[in-house]
């Protein structure tokens, strides 16, 4: 089978690749870059543990193959924590106890960017709609819904 | 997964040649959400994948104008909704919101915003699930398919575009190129039963579209989604309405039939029982609602 020559740009960085047509854009993140913060849970786009920004949008990695991606850029989770620090969703996560075991963080984190992004002042119900695809098998759903309102706070 | 070819055409005759080339064992691959899931699954082991999304001309949602001079309001514009158009841009797009706004409901109860952004409104036409939230809403709002293939263009009203489970009447070398909606006769709906508010595949989804003049209704379209091998238009329970006052008997009568009508089978989301019960209780909620009708 012929590898397919991949041009991505993955946090902020041009990155050229020789891959499998069937590998996921999952796999050549966690596989091939070393980039592993985006998490394989269900690997059938219901838990939401692998979303990344494509073009700026979440979805979920493992639910499109990377040769799809070609052109694009690709936002991980490495791609949004400043060196020694945190990002203000990640900060908020630790500060209202959003975080448990950290399974689906990662995957929390970056659909709360994406929805903060396209929507700077989200509802409650905006939250719960925009991290719907998400799960948290912890269940501390309450809590994550919390940090991600209180950053919008912070930013007001 | 097995191993294939994978191809990114930039035509549209590149790809119509390419899937021509493969006679039916190339898959066109658009958002992929579930196309992949049943490659992952070994249900699907493609020769050859055929990436749409170079194709600029599958894209976007635009308004053009009508020149079917028989159709209702003949004077708006058709709207056409390119078949790579991402469910989370139609449920975004300001015109979607505008002229049919019972396309956002649909979309809005689809998946997770991380797969509406993958997701393609064309995917769920042409994979076919007798579920797809799309279909019955669509096809109420009698949209046509444009097919494109290796003759050329063709348009197919969707309600003959689904063949079964799983299957179209897209030939091999065709491809869905866009949906086409005629100006809106009048209001219209789409309600899901689903025991989830997301991310779950309806149980029961009922499209409904109607044109109402001084309390009588002049036209009606009520598809069923989840109780048929595809979506199902219950013609019977529409002639129920045409002609009549849009009365809560009238309505009443129409749900029931429709009940009747559906073709539901029995799975792990709902017995054939129930799935009848709740497309008469959709039915009449849909209709009650759009006839702005006090319970």
């Amino acid at each position: 089978m012929p590898k397919f020559h991949l041009s991505l740009t993955v946090n902020g960085e041009a990155r050229e690749l020789l891959i499998d047509p069937r590998r996921t854009l999952l796999d050549v993140l966690r596989d091939e870059l070393d980039l592993r913060g985006a998490h394989r849970g269900c690997d059938s786009g219901d838990c939401g543990a692998c979303t990344v920004l494509l073009d700026g949008k979440p979805i979920t990695s493992c639910m499109i193959l990377a040769a799809d991606c070609d052109g694009s850029t690709v936002t991980t989770v490495e791609g949004i924590t400043p060196a020694g620090g945190l990002h203000p969703v990640q900060k908020a996560l630790v500060e209202k106890g959003g975080i448990q075991c950290g399974f689906c963080t990662p995957g929390m984190v970056m659909a709360a960017i994406g929805l903060l992004n396209e929507n700077p002042n989200p509802t409650e119900h905006d939250v719960r709609e925009g991290l719907a695809g998400n799960l948290c098998r912890c269940t501390g759903y309450k809590k994550i819904v919390e940090a991600v309102l209180s950053v919008e706070e912070s930013k007001a | 997964m097995q191993p294939f070819d994978y191809f990114s055409p930039k035509t549209l005759p590149e790809a119509v040649e390419i899937l021509s080339r493969h006679n039916g064992d190339a898959r066109v691959v658009a958002g992929g959400t579930d196309l992949l899931l049943k490659m992952k699954g070994g249900r699907l082991a493609p020769k050859a994948i055929v990436n749409i999304k170079r194709l600029a001309e599958l894209r976007g949602i635009s308004e053009t104008s009508n020149s079917k001079l028989q159709t209702p309001n003949y004077h708006l514009p058709i709207t056409t909704i390119g078949a790579l158009t991402t469910l989370e841009e139609l449920r975004r797009s300001p015109i979607i919101r505008e002229r049919y706004p019972s396309l956002c409901d649909a979309a809005n109860t689809m998946a997770s915003v991380q797969i509406r952004n993958l997701a393609t409104v064309g995917g769920n036409m042409c994979n076919a699930a007798p579920s797809a939230d799309l279909a019955p809403i669509f096809i109420a709002l009698d949209a046509s398919a444009v097919i494109a293939g290796p003759g050329g263009e063709r348009r197919v009203p969707l309600e003959e575009f689904f063949v079964g489970p799983g299957k179209t009447v897209l030939e091999s070398g065709e491809l869905l190129a866009s949906l086409e909606a005629p100006p809106p006769v009048g209001p219209s709906l789409y309600l899901k039963h689903s025991p989830r508010a997301h991310m779950d595949i309806a149980v029961v989804g009922v499209g409904l579209a109607a044109q109402l003049s001084g309390g009588v209704c002049e036209s009606a379209r009520i598809v069923l989604g989840a109780v048929a091998p595809v979506p199902l238009r219950v013609r019977r329970a529409e002639a129920e309405l045409i002609g009549g006052p849009f009365s809560a008997e009238r309505i009443d009568r129409a749900a029931k039939i429709a009940a009747e009508e559906a073709q539901p089978i029995d799975d792990v989301r709902g017995a054939v029982w129930y799935r009848r019960k709740m497309v008469e209780v959709l039915v009449r909620r849909g209709l009650t609602a759009i006839g702005g009708i006090e319970n």
